[in-house]
Protein backbone atom coordinates (compact mmCIF):
# COMPACT_ATOMS: atom_id res chain seq x y z
CA UNK A 1 0.00 0.00 0.00
CA UNK A 2 1.39 3.78 -0.84
CA UNK A 3 -0.56 6.25 0.22
CA UNK A 4 -2.99 4.68 2.57
CA UNK A 5 -6.34 4.93 1.79
CA UNK A 6 -7.93 5.60 5.30
CA UNK A 7 -9.84 2.69 7.24
CA UNK A 8 -12.06 0.39 5.64
CA UNK A 9 -11.94 3.20 2.30
CA UNK A 10 -15.69 3.56 2.76
CA UNK A 11 -15.76 6.87 1.94
CA UNK A 12 -14.15 6.65 -1.30
CA UNK A 13 -17.38 4.11 -2.59
CA UNK A 14 -19.82 6.07 -1.01
CA UNK A 15 -18.23 9.18 -3.41
CA UNK A 16 -18.01 6.92 -5.89
CA UNK A 17 -21.99 6.09 -5.38
CA UNK A 18 -22.59 9.71 -4.92
CA UNK A 19 -21.35 10.71 -8.26
CA UNK A 20 -22.83 7.18 -10.21
CA UNK A 21 -25.83 8.79 -8.78
CA UNK A 22 -25.43 12.10 -10.58
CA UNK A 23 -25.25 10.50 -13.87
CA UNK A 24 -21.22 10.74 -14.02
CA UNK A 25 -20.00 7.61 -16.11
CA UNK A 26 -16.90 8.87 -17.51
CA UNK A 27 -14.30 8.55 -14.79
CA UNK A 28 -10.73 9.56 -16.83
CA UNK A 29 -7.15 9.04 -14.58
CA UNK A 30 -3.92 8.56 -14.38
CA UNK A 31 -2.47 5.85 -11.71
CA UNK A 32 -2.61 7.09 -8.30
CA UNK A 33 -3.01 5.44 -4.86
CA UNK A 34 -5.06 8.02 -3.56
CA UNK A 35 -7.78 7.45 -6.22
CA UNK A 36 -7.63 3.72 -5.99
CA UNK A 37 -10.38 2.58 -5.16
CA UNK A 38 -12.82 4.61 -7.58
CA UNK A 39 -10.64 3.74 -10.04
CA UNK A 40 -11.34 -0.01 -9.25
CA UNK A 41 -14.65 1.07 -9.10
CA UNK A 42 -15.36 2.66 -12.57
CA UNK A 43 -13.36 -0.30 -14.24
CA UNK A 44 -15.92 -2.86 -12.62
CA UNK A 45 -18.98 -1.19 -13.20
CA UNK A 46 -20.41 -2.28 -16.85
CA UNK A 47 -22.12 1.29 -16.98
CA UNK A 48 -19.12 3.60 -16.77
CA UNK A 49 -16.21 4.45 -18.82
CA UNK A 50 -12.59 4.21 -17.27
CA UNK A 51 -10.53 6.40 -19.06
CA UNK A 52 -6.68 5.28 -18.13
CA UNK A 53 -4.75 8.73 -19.41
CA UNK A 54 -1.39 9.23 -20.69
CA UNK A 55 -0.89 12.63 -18.82
CA UNK A 56 -3.89 14.23 -16.66
CA UNK A 57 -4.46 17.40 -19.65
CA UNK A 58 -5.92 14.68 -22.17
CA UNK A 59 -8.54 14.88 -18.41
CA UNK A 60 -9.63 18.14 -20.08
CA UNK A 61 -10.36 17.35 -23.31
CA UNK A 62 -12.28 14.18 -22.27
CA UNK A 63 -14.37 16.00 -19.86
CA UNK A 64 -15.20 18.80 -22.54
CA UNK A 65 -15.96 16.53 -25.73
CA UNK A 66 -17.87 14.73 -22.89
CA UNK A 67 -20.19 17.36 -22.23
CA UNK A 68 -20.96 18.26 -26.24
CA UNK A 69 -21.78 14.79 -26.28
CA UNK A 70 -24.22 15.13 -23.44
CA UNK A 71 -22.43 12.92 -20.86
CA UNK A 72 -21.05 13.72 -17.25
CA UNK A 73 -17.22 12.94 -16.41
CA UNK A 74 -14.74 13.58 -13.70
CA UNK A 75 -11.01 13.96 -13.78
CA UNK A 76 -8.84 12.17 -11.18
CA UNK A 77 -5.37 12.91 -10.64
CA UNK A 78 -2.17 13.67 -8.04
CA UNK A 79 -1.08 17.08 -7.09
CA UNK A 80 1.55 17.09 -9.43
CA UNK A 81 -0.64 16.19 -12.57
CA UNK A 82 -2.48 19.73 -12.13
CA UNK A 83 0.64 21.67 -13.38
CA UNK A 84 -0.01 19.38 -16.90
CA UNK A 85 -3.59 21.00 -17.18
CA UNK A 86 -3.03 24.15 -16.72
CA UNK A 87 -3.20 25.04 -20.59
CA UNK A 88 -5.47 22.87 -21.44
CA UNK A 89 -8.10 24.42 -18.58
CA UNK A 90 -8.29 27.17 -21.26
CA UNK A 91 -10.62 25.08 -22.72
CA UNK A 92 -12.80 25.04 -19.90
CA UNK A 93 -12.74 28.91 -19.03
CA UNK A 94 -13.21 29.96 -22.06
CA UNK A 95 -16.07 27.61 -23.49
CA UNK A 96 -17.81 27.58 -20.10
CA UNK A 97 -17.84 23.90 -19.86
CA UNK A 98 -18.39 22.08 -16.41
CA UNK A 99 -15.65 20.34 -14.93
CA UNK A 100 -15.00 18.90 -11.95
CA UNK A 101 -11.96 17.18 -11.00
CA UNK A 102 -10.65 14.94 -7.41
CA UNK A 103 -7.34 16.25 -6.66
CA UNK A 104 -4.93 14.02 -4.60
CA UNK A 105 -2.67 15.88 -2.24
CA UNK A 106 0.99 15.71 -2.36
CA UNK A 107 3.29 18.21 -1.07
CA UNK A 108 1.14 19.59 2.01
CA UNK A 109 0.50 17.45 5.38
CA UNK A 110 2.69 14.96 6.49
CA UNK A 111 4.40 15.04 2.98
CA UNK A 112 7.77 12.73 3.24
CA UNK A 113 9.01 13.29 -0.23
CA UNK A 114 10.79 16.88 -0.62
CA UNK A 115 10.03 16.70 -4.54
CA UNK A 116 6.57 17.40 -3.91
CA UNK A 117 6.35 20.26 -2.12
CA UNK A 118 6.31 22.42 -5.38
CA UNK A 119 3.59 21.46 -7.00
CA UNK A 120 1.15 20.95 -3.62
CA UNK A 121 1.88 24.59 -2.72
CA UNK A 122 1.08 25.37 -6.34
CA UNK A 123 -1.86 23.77 -6.83
CA UNK A 124 -4.50 25.87 -5.54
CA UNK A 125 -3.31 29.08 -6.77
CA UNK A 126 -2.85 28.09 -10.24
CA UNK A 127 -6.13 26.22 -10.37
CA UNK A 128 -7.68 29.46 -9.38
CA UNK A 129 -5.55 31.10 -11.68
CA UNK A 130 -7.42 29.49 -14.55
CA UNK A 131 -10.73 30.06 -12.85
CA UNK A 132 -11.54 27.05 -11.31
CA UNK A 133 -13.08 27.37 -7.66
CA UNK A 134 -11.04 25.10 -5.14
CA UNK A 135 -12.48 23.46 -2.27
CA UNK A 136 -10.16 21.32 0.30
CA UNK A 137 -11.98 18.55 1.86
CA UNK A 138 -9.76 16.99 5.13
CA UNK A 139 -12.97 14.71 6.05
CA UNK A 140 -14.65 12.51 5.24
CA UNK A 141 -17.91 14.61 5.65
CA UNK A 142 -16.32 17.51 3.53
CA UNK A 143 -16.03 14.98 1.07
CA UNK A 144 -19.56 14.36 0.82
CA UNK A 145 -21.01 17.66 1.10
CA UNK A 146 -18.44 19.55 -1.33
CA UNK A 147 -19.34 17.21 -3.61
CA UNK A 148 -23.09 17.63 -3.35
CA UNK A 149 -21.87 21.14 -3.80
CA UNK A 150 -19.69 20.61 -6.58
CA UNK A 151 -21.95 18.84 -9.04
CA UNK A 152 -24.59 21.39 -9.14
CA UNK A 153 -21.56 24.00 -9.39
CA UNK A 154 -20.11 22.26 -12.36
CA UNK A 155 -22.93 20.54 -14.07
CA UNK A 156 -25.56 22.98 -13.54
CA UNK A 157 -24.08 26.38 -13.48
CA UNK A 158 -21.42 25.04 -16.13
CA UNK A 159 -18.68 26.25 -13.83
CA UNK A 160 -15.14 24.40 -13.05
CA UNK A 161 -14.47 23.17 -9.46
CA UNK A 162 -11.41 20.97 -8.29
CA UNK A 163 -12.09 19.37 -4.64
CA UNK A 164 -8.51 18.94 -3.43
CA UNK A 165 -8.35 15.74 -0.60
CA UNK A 166 -5.98 16.53 1.57
CA UNK A 167 -3.25 14.11 3.00
CA UNK A 168 -4.98 14.77 6.59
CA UNK A 169 -8.08 12.95 4.38
CA UNK A 170 -5.97 10.07 2.71
CA UNK A 171 -3.03 9.80 4.36
CA UNK A 172 0.63 10.97 3.83
CA UNK A 173 2.58 8.17 2.14
CA UNK A 174 4.86 6.13 4.80
CA UNK A 175 8.47 6.80 4.08
CA UNK B 1 13.11 20.33 -45.56
CA UNK B 2 16.10 19.07 -46.83
CA UNK B 3 15.07 15.77 -44.50
CA UNK B 4 12.21 15.62 -46.05
CA UNK B 5 11.11 12.40 -47.65
CA UNK B 6 8.10 13.73 -48.92
CA UNK B 7 9.37 16.84 -50.24
CA UNK B 8 7.06 16.93 -54.22
CA UNK B 9 5.08 14.02 -53.17
CA UNK B 10 2.44 16.27 -51.25
CA UNK B 11 -0.97 16.83 -52.07
CA UNK B 12 -2.46 20.70 -52.72
CA UNK B 13 -4.28 21.43 -49.42
CA UNK B 14 -7.43 22.93 -50.70
CA UNK B 15 -8.36 20.39 -52.97
CA UNK B 16 -7.39 17.55 -50.28
CA UNK B 17 -8.85 17.93 -47.41
CA UNK B 18 -11.85 18.29 -49.22
CA UNK B 19 -11.63 15.42 -51.16
CA UNK B 20 -10.44 12.86 -48.08
CA UNK B 21 -13.41 14.40 -45.62
CA UNK B 22 -16.31 14.12 -48.55
CA UNK B 23 -19.77 14.99 -46.88
CA UNK B 24 -18.83 16.35 -43.04
CA UNK B 25 -22.31 15.51 -42.33
CA UNK B 26 -21.68 12.32 -42.06
CA UNK B 27 -19.89 12.90 -38.63
CA UNK B 28 -19.18 14.70 -35.35
CA UNK B 29 -16.06 16.78 -36.13
CA UNK B 30 -13.83 18.33 -34.03
CA UNK B 31 -10.27 20.16 -34.91
CA UNK B 32 -7.34 21.53 -34.06
CA UNK B 33 -6.83 24.82 -33.90
CA UNK B 34 -5.25 26.61 -36.67
CA UNK B 35 -5.16 25.29 -40.43
CA UNK B 36 -7.58 22.18 -39.63
CA UNK B 37 -9.90 24.82 -38.28
CA UNK B 38 -10.15 26.77 -40.90
CA UNK B 39 -10.11 23.69 -43.56
CA UNK B 40 -13.40 22.48 -42.04
CA UNK B 41 -14.41 26.27 -41.53
CA UNK B 42 -14.13 26.87 -45.13
CA UNK B 43 -16.33 23.34 -46.00
CA UNK B 44 -19.04 23.50 -43.62
CA UNK B 45 -19.24 27.46 -42.35
CA UNK B 46 -19.35 26.96 -38.60
CA UNK B 47 -21.81 23.96 -39.03
CA UNK B 48 -23.39 22.87 -35.43
CA UNK B 49 -22.18 19.36 -36.47
CA UNK B 50 -18.39 20.48 -36.05
CA UNK B 51 -16.13 22.12 -32.82
CA UNK B 52 -13.26 24.05 -33.49
CA UNK B 53 -10.22 24.78 -31.48
CA UNK B 54 -8.18 28.03 -31.57
CA UNK B 55 -6.21 27.43 -28.47
CA UNK B 56 -5.31 24.82 -26.27
CA UNK B 57 -3.22 23.59 -28.06
CA UNK B 58 -3.14 19.55 -28.24
CA UNK B 59 -6.10 19.04 -26.89
CA UNK B 60 -8.35 18.00 -30.06
CA UNK B 61 -7.33 14.34 -29.89
CA UNK B 62 -8.80 13.81 -26.18
CA UNK B 63 -11.91 16.53 -26.89
CA UNK B 64 -13.04 13.88 -29.96
CA UNK B 65 -12.30 10.79 -27.89
CA UNK B 66 -14.40 12.42 -24.79
CA UNK B 67 -16.91 12.89 -27.55
CA UNK B 68 -16.94 9.29 -29.20
CA UNK B 69 -16.91 7.94 -26.06
CA UNK B 70 -20.21 9.64 -24.94
CA UNK B 71 -21.88 9.11 -28.32
CA UNK B 72 -21.06 5.40 -29.04
CA UNK B 73 -23.48 5.47 -31.98
CA UNK B 74 -22.03 8.66 -34.33
CA UNK B 75 -19.28 8.67 -36.01
CA UNK B 76 -16.57 11.00 -34.69
CA UNK B 77 -13.82 12.64 -36.99
CA UNK B 78 -10.84 14.48 -35.31
CA UNK B 79 -9.03 16.89 -38.20
CA UNK B 80 -6.15 18.48 -36.81
CA UNK B 81 -2.70 19.47 -37.75
CA UNK B 82 0.64 17.80 -37.13
CA UNK B 83 1.86 20.40 -34.45
CA UNK B 84 -1.38 20.03 -32.68
CA UNK B 85 -0.64 15.62 -32.74
CA UNK B 86 3.41 16.35 -32.11
CA UNK B 87 2.06 18.15 -28.67
CA UNK B 88 -0.74 15.50 -28.04
CA UNK B 89 1.10 12.17 -28.96
CA UNK B 90 0.09 10.52 -25.75
CA UNK B 91 -3.63 10.75 -26.82
CA UNK B 92 -2.79 8.38 -29.91
CA UNK B 93 -2.04 6.10 -27.40
CA UNK B 94 -4.77 6.61 -25.75
CA UNK B 95 -6.89 6.33 -28.29
CA UNK B 96 -5.19 3.33 -29.50
CA UNK B 97 -5.66 1.67 -25.93
CA UNK B 98 -9.20 2.59 -25.77
CA UNK B 99 -9.78 1.41 -29.60
CA UNK B 100 -13.03 3.19 -29.98
CA UNK B 101 -14.60 1.98 -33.36
CA UNK B 102 -16.57 5.42 -33.98
CA UNK B 103 -13.08 7.43 -34.29
CA UNK B 104 -11.43 8.95 -37.08
CA UNK B 105 -8.30 10.95 -36.78
CA UNK B 106 -7.31 12.70 -39.75
CA UNK B 107 -3.95 14.41 -39.51
CA UNK B 108 -3.27 17.30 -42.19
CA UNK B 109 -0.14 17.55 -42.53
CA UNK B 110 2.10 20.43 -44.13
CA UNK B 111 5.52 19.73 -42.26
CA UNK B 112 5.31 23.01 -40.97
CA UNK B 113 4.32 25.46 -38.16
CA UNK B 114 2.14 27.53 -40.87
CA UNK B 115 0.20 29.90 -38.01
CA UNK B 116 3.52 31.27 -36.55
CA UNK B 117 5.44 31.91 -39.91
CA UNK B 118 6.58 28.52 -40.77
CA UNK B 119 9.00 27.33 -39.03
CA UNK B 120 9.50 23.12 -40.20
CA UNK B 121 7.72 20.74 -37.98
CA UNK B 122 9.49 17.10 -36.75
CA UNK B 123 7.66 15.50 -39.48
CA UNK B 124 9.70 17.31 -42.06
CA UNK B 125 12.74 15.81 -40.00
CA UNK B 126 11.75 12.11 -40.59
CA UNK B 127 8.75 11.79 -37.72
CA UNK B 128 6.21 9.57 -39.41
CA UNK B 129 2.80 10.44 -37.40
CA UNK B 130 1.20 7.12 -38.97
CA UNK B 131 3.92 5.29 -38.21
CA UNK B 132 3.38 6.67 -34.29
CA UNK B 133 -0.11 6.02 -34.66
CA UNK B 134 -0.17 2.19 -36.13
CA UNK B 135 2.72 2.07 -33.15
CA UNK B 136 0.09 3.50 -30.62
CA UNK B 137 -2.32 0.88 -31.13
CA UNK B 138 -4.63 1.98 -34.20
CA UNK B 139 -5.54 -0.79 -36.23
CA UNK B 140 -6.09 0.77 -39.58
CA UNK B 141 -3.50 3.75 -40.45
CA UNK B 142 -2.91 5.33 -44.27
CA UNK B 143 0.11 7.70 -45.10
CA UNK B 144 -1.60 9.44 -48.36
CA UNK B 145 0.51 11.46 -50.52
CA UNK B 146 -1.56 10.71 -53.70
CA UNK B 147 -4.89 11.37 -55.44
CA UNK B 148 -5.87 7.12 -55.71
CA UNK B 149 -4.40 6.93 -52.13
CA UNK B 150 -6.91 9.84 -50.92
CA UNK B 151 -10.08 8.06 -52.34
CA UNK B 152 -8.98 4.62 -50.73
CA UNK B 153 -8.42 6.57 -47.28
CA UNK B 154 -11.79 8.57 -47.66
CA UNK B 155 -13.77 5.06 -47.54
CA UNK B 156 -11.06 4.14 -44.35
CA UNK B 157 -12.62 7.39 -42.43
CA UNK B 158 -16.23 5.70 -42.65
CA UNK B 159 -15.41 1.91 -41.77
CA UNK B 160 -17.19 1.13 -38.18
CA UNK B 161 -15.46 -2.00 -37.14
CA UNK B 162 -12.59 0.08 -35.67
CA UNK B 163 -10.56 3.64 -34.99
CA UNK B 164 -8.46 5.09 -37.84
CA UNK B 165 -6.20 7.23 -38.87
CA UNK B 166 -5.44 8.82 -42.11
CA UNK B 167 -1.90 11.44 -42.08
CA UNK B 168 -2.74 13.53 -44.92
CA UNK B 169 0.76 14.96 -46.43
CA UNK B 170 -0.58 18.36 -47.98
CA UNK B 171 1.67 21.22 -49.50
CA UNK B 172 2.61 24.98 -47.91
CA UNK B 173 -0.37 26.74 -48.98
CA UNK B 174 -2.64 28.37 -46.78
CA UNK B 175 -5.87 26.66 -45.52
CA UNK B 176 -9.13 28.48 -46.75
CA UNK B 177 -9.56 31.91 -45.61
CA UNK B 178 -12.40 31.87 -43.29
CA UNK B 179 -14.07 33.48 -40.26
CA UNK B 180 -15.14 31.50 -38.13
CA UNK B 181 -16.78 31.85 -34.60
CA UNK B 182 -14.02 31.78 -32.13
CA UNK B 183 -16.53 32.04 -29.25
CA UNK B 184 -16.33 28.46 -27.98
CA UNK B 185 -19.25 28.75 -25.42
CA UNK B 186 -21.40 29.56 -28.01
CA UNK B 187 -20.12 26.83 -30.46
CA UNK B 188 -20.21 24.43 -27.45
CA UNK B 189 -24.11 25.30 -27.03
CA UNK B 190 -25.05 25.46 -30.85
CA UNK B 191 -23.28 22.11 -31.08
CA UNK B 192 -24.88 20.59 -27.95
CA UNK B 193 -28.36 21.80 -29.76
CA UNK B 194 -27.79 20.10 -32.65
CA UNK B 195 -26.87 17.15 -31.33
CA UNK B 196 -28.82 16.86 -27.92
CA UNK B 197 -31.84 19.16 -28.49
CA UNK B 198 -30.48 20.84 -25.34
CA UNK B 199 -28.07 24.00 -24.37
Amino acid sequence: MNATTSGGDGWQDRLYDQLRAADVTIFSHVPDAGHATLIDRCGADPDAISVPLTSEEEGIGIAAGAHLGGKRAVLLMQSSGVGNCINQLSLIQHGAFPFLTYVSMRGEYGEGNPWQYAMGKAVQPVLEAMDVHVMTASSEEDVQSMTQAALTMSFNAERAVAILLSQRLIGAKKF
Amino acid sequence: MSNDPNTGKRLVRKTAVPALIGNPDDFLIVTGLAGPARDIGGMTGDSPNTFQFAGAMGGALATALGLALAQPTKRVLCVTGDGDLLMSMGSLALIGALKPSNLSVVCVDNALYQETGGQPSHTSMGVNLATVASGSGFPVTRDVTTKEELEEAAGVLRQTNSPSFVLLRVDESQAPRFSRNLQASETKTAFRKALLGVR
